[in-house]
């Protein structure tokens, strides 16, 4: 790897921090205004035209707020749990690509930070391990009702990454590869793989629907019953860093669902414009974003439409049938790609 | 030069936590150290370019089974275990098994050879495609026997749950 190089991946790996953060930030602004229009209020307006200042002012809210640790809890572990939280949120944007990679110089410098051959299993490595920021968190508090969201959300995260490995496999089988910028780029002819995998696919926003906890899979932050969840006993910006992870966890589960399922930064008859290479890749991750865009409308517009399930309904629907049918999808896989000849 | 750096912070955080793991009071501080061993055992694997290896040792190890570990000990708040009284005999016991350990260990180490790092590896054996080659070709036999052992396990740990459920409803 030339410096050059070294030092692009750099300012690349700070970039797509500053637009997870800053998706994120807006994401809030757009999940009130979406709300709003759904229950016919206006919502937020005062900061900025359109109310769109209001995440700054959240921001600079939650970092003033005044800051408190609990007694009996553990100090270290009650710090740690949402800074590793936010740490494993953040650590999934760099093997996604987010466009083909522009030319300067003669080098092609790609729009993806690494491009490792297990990209897949890197996902559903940091996706497992996420798990821990809540849990500690939730431990730390030293409340039973932290305890208690921390466990449904342990437990739930858990029984939901089975279904989404097993949907991913189904998926793998059909490309042969773990690394994402291939599956991307296959997709560049021919249908995107959602056209094959339709069952894989539903498997897989559902699960990421359980992982991101959101709405109907919301339980562990259950207000009704465990007053607010795991992040009961945080305050200041430890529970901004909570809230505000979810949200990256939500933009990056689109972006990988938009890359996995739906072409990435491909879009049809690209190659039919005539554009030139930098400019392509310009409209390629302008086109990418719109498919995270209209993935993050997915998951606020469920939010603000299902009820919240019950968690044996929880459990149920995750074991007995997302389960079955994630099986059910890689046989099924299997022998189409064996009467098809796909097999190599 | 960096791999090298690389090798030596993370066999330092290795042998850290895993004496942490051992001295701790805390079963949740150990749980804690154990899962950062592991992931400096990734670490190691990443160095010797296993891939492969390394995120599913993450996956599983750390992903899983501590997952697993770190909720029963939340389940059963064991915060801090009394230490019981100990005996002479298992006291003397246990100085006198500690002095065979630390007598074969100074042996080895004088027997030992320079500790010398492994060359930087840039063989794809670790990688997925040649991992699934080998796996499916050469160890056809001893892999599905393994997943068939799994299986069993599965079904083992599936029949003892229920076999106590039916006990209580009767």
């Amino acid at each position: 790897m030339t410096d050059s190089m070294l030092i692009y991946k750099i300012i690349l790996c700070v970039i797509v921090f500053a637009v997870s953060l800053g998706a994120a930030a807006y994401m809030t602004w757009g999940e009130r205004k979406l709300a709003a229009w759904l229950q016919d209020r206006v919502g937020p307006n005062r900061a900025g035209p359109l109310g769109l200042l209001q995440p700054i002012a959240d921001g600079i809210k939650m970092i003033f707020k005044e800051e408190m640790i609990p007694t009996h809890s553990n100090r270290w572990l009650f710090i740690l749990g949402p800074c590793f939280f936010m740490l494993c949120a953040c650590m999934t944007g760099v093997v996604i690509p987010w466009g083909a990679g522009w030319e300067a110089g003669g080098t092609i410098f790609p729009m993806q930070v690494t491009d490792i051959n297990i990209g897949l299993l890197y996902l559903l490595g940091v996706v497992s391990i996420g798990v821990y920021g809540v849990m500690i968190g939730g431990w730390a508090s030293n409340n039973k009702y932290s305890l208690l969201g921390a466990l449904r959300a342990s437990s739930q995260m858990i029984s939901y990454e089975v279904a989404m490995g097993l949907a991913l496999i189904a998926l793998v089988m059909m490309t042969g590869t773990l690394s994402l910028k291939e599956i991307v780029a296959q997709q560049d002819q021919g249908l995107s793989y959602v056209v094959y995998q339709p069952l894989g696919f539903i498997i897989f926003i559902i699960c990421a629907f359980a992982e991101t906890n959101r709405a109907p899979f919301d339980l562990p932050e259950c207000e009704s019953e465990l007053v607010g969840g795991y992040h009961t006993e945080y305050s200041s910006m430890k529970l901004g860093f909570f809230l505000f992870a979810e949200y990256i966890n939500m933009f990056i589960s689109s972006a990988i669902m938009a890359s996995l399922y739906f072409g990435g930064y491909n879009f049809p008859f690209q190659h039919e414009l005539g554009l030139d290479g930098n400019l392509l890749t310009a409209v390629q991750t302008a086109v990418f974003f719109g498919k995270i865009f209209i993935f993050i409308f997915v998951f606020m517009w469920v939010r603000w439409t299902l009820p919240r399930f019950r968690y044996d309904q929880l459990m149920n629907l995750g074991w007995k049938v997302l389960l079955p049918l994630a099986i059910a999808n890689i046989i099924i896989t299997g022998f189409v790609m064996l009467f098809m000849g796909k097999l190599g | 030069m960096l791999t090298e750096y690389a090798f030596w912070f993370l066999s330092f955080v290795a042998v850290f936590s895993g004496i942490a793991v051992i001295i701790s009071k805390n079963p949740v501080y150990s749980v804690l150290y154990l899962i950062m061993t592991f992931f400096s055992i990734a670490g190691h694997y990443f160095l010797m370019n296993a891939q492969f290896l390394a995120a599913v040792h993450i996956i599983v190890y750390a992903g899983a089974i501590m997952v697993l570990f770190l909720y029963v000990i939340m389940m059963l708040n064991l915060n801090n275990i009394e230490v019981e009284k100990r005996s002479n005999a298992l006291r003397l016991a246990a100085v006198v098994a500690a002095g065979l350990l630390l007598t074969i260990l100074s042996g080895a180490a004088q027997k030992a050879d320079q500790i010398t790092l492994a060359e930087k590896t840039t063989a794809p054996s670790g990688l997925v495609e040649n991992l699934g080659i080998a796996l499916y070709k050469n160890y056809l036999l001893p892999f599905e026997l393994a997943s068939v052992l799994f299986l069993s396990a599965m079904v083992g740990a599936v029949y003892l749950s229920k076999k106590n459920l039916n006990e209580t409803q009767a």
